[in-house]
């Protein structure tokens, strides 16, 4: 599969080291030049060496997305540091490019589940988290209360 | 109208001084705190604070009821999702999209979001009339019609000079619809022989530009492009 990742921050870098070494063919694209360094966070050899390719441009750029291989992509992510951003370049890499897998990161709940209803995948890490810190406290108040034998439990909620 | 206009840059500002002069019921969002402050001691109440790609700060500025929602931020993922949400899951009637960069247009075009109004691409239209050496001119886009109007001057080299209108190969999807030569005007036929400094205008397909250019450019006026 041909993954082209949009926005090469934490969470995309960390998902193009992992795709890459699922064996697919990764390509990061980032406005940051900078940001080729992250990709390489924890790998003994270089992201081109392992088969990698990162560009250097905008989402929004048509050229930029073309020299990524956004006709060949077979799944494309929208993990930019901008909400909009990934809402609009997910919306051109569909219908523009037909690419048949598109996901977009979107931190703003309501603008996620809006777009979701409007057949956009969208990932909203902002949602896990609510989710698991209100999971976190129900579980924290369904307890005995203090002064009980069993061992406080970690605030993680949960290993998700 | 109950018009939302989303940016207080200097293109919103005075567009909401503007249509509350009209008698507008007007929005204007922006998500700066020190603009906010600066334009809401002029606008007052008019101004609201916030990122108008929340969707509850539009919700609370009204959407549901605007008429309009006018989005000229500096910023054209912020114009492009404002005016799909407010069309799309707001139902309102009219928007209007601005572009900061020409080269995003088509990602408007594409998202169906028009009317779309890039001030660069204005300026440039103004240059090119202005400047009749920049070659051809667009006088009018007819967007629902999938037409335009251009308007050519036929300079010295120009390839079509001395040449009968019905010889010519214009390339399909194109007519010439009138010829300015002297200060007059008059629709041409196919005996019509075209001379320097003639301007020509045109109706043609979107897209035929770059033909007529090299037709009526310096040359030998495409005659090899039959």
């Amino acid at each position: 599969m041909f993954i082209l990742i949009v926005g090469c921050g934490r969470v995309g870098s960390s998902v193009a080291r992992a795709m890459l070494r699922e064996g697919h063919t990764v390509s990061a694209l980032d406005e940051d030049p900078e940001s080729h360094a992250r990709l390489e966070v924890g790998l003994e050899k270089s992201w081109e060496d392992l088969g990698g390719q990162f560009t250097v441009g905008a989402g929004l750029e048509a050229e930029a997305l073309e020299a990524a291989g956004i006709d060949q992509a077979d799944v494309f992510i929208a993990s930019t540091d901008g909400d909009n951003t990934n809402i609009i370049i997910s919306q051109i890499a569909k219908r523009r490019y037909g690419v048949p897998n598109v996901i977009a990161r979107v931190l703003d709940p309501l603008r996620a589940e809006w777009y979701a209803r409007q057949g956009l995948q969208t990932v909203c890490p902002t949602r896990v988290a609510i989710d698991m810190l209100e999971t976190a406290v129900r579980d924290s108040t369904a307890r005995p209360a203090a002064g009980s034998e069993e061992a406080p439990e970690s605030a993680s909620g949960g290993e998700a | 109208m109950y018009i939302i206009v989303v940016g207080a840059g200097k293109v919103g500002w005075n567009l909401a001084r503007e249509l509350l002069e009209k008698d507008h019921e007007v929005t204007l969002i922006e998500s700066d705190r020190r603009r906010y402050l600066t334009v809401e001691q002029e606008l007052e109440h008019n101004v609201s604070y916030g990122d108008a790609s929340e969707l509850w700060v539009l919700e609370r500025a009204g959407i549901q009821r605007a008429d309009m929602v006018i989005a000229v931020t500096g910023d054209d993922e912020d114009n492009m999702l404002i005016c799909q949400v407010a069309r799309e899951k707001y139902l309102v009637d009219q928007i209007i999209a601005r572009v900061n960069n020409p080269r995003n247009r088509q990602h408007f075009d594409l998202l169906g979001i028009k009317p779309s109004v890039s001030a660069t691409d204005l300026i440039l239209r103004l240059l090119e009339h202005e400047v009749p050496e920049y070659g051809l001119v667009h006088l009018l886009d007819l967007q629902e019609e999938q037409l335009e109007i251009i308007e050519m001057l036929l300079g010295k080299d120009s390839g079509v000079t001395g040449r009968r209108v019905g010889d010519l190969h214009m390339p399909e999807g194109s007519l010439l619809i009138s010829v300015l030569r002297a200060g007059k005007g008059f629709v041409p036929n196919a005996d019509t022989v075209l001379e320097e400094g003639d301007e020509v205008l045109a109706v043609l397909d979107p897209g035929k530009e770059d033909e007529l250019k090299v037709l009526f450019g310096p040359g030998d006026g495409g005659a090899a492009g039959g």
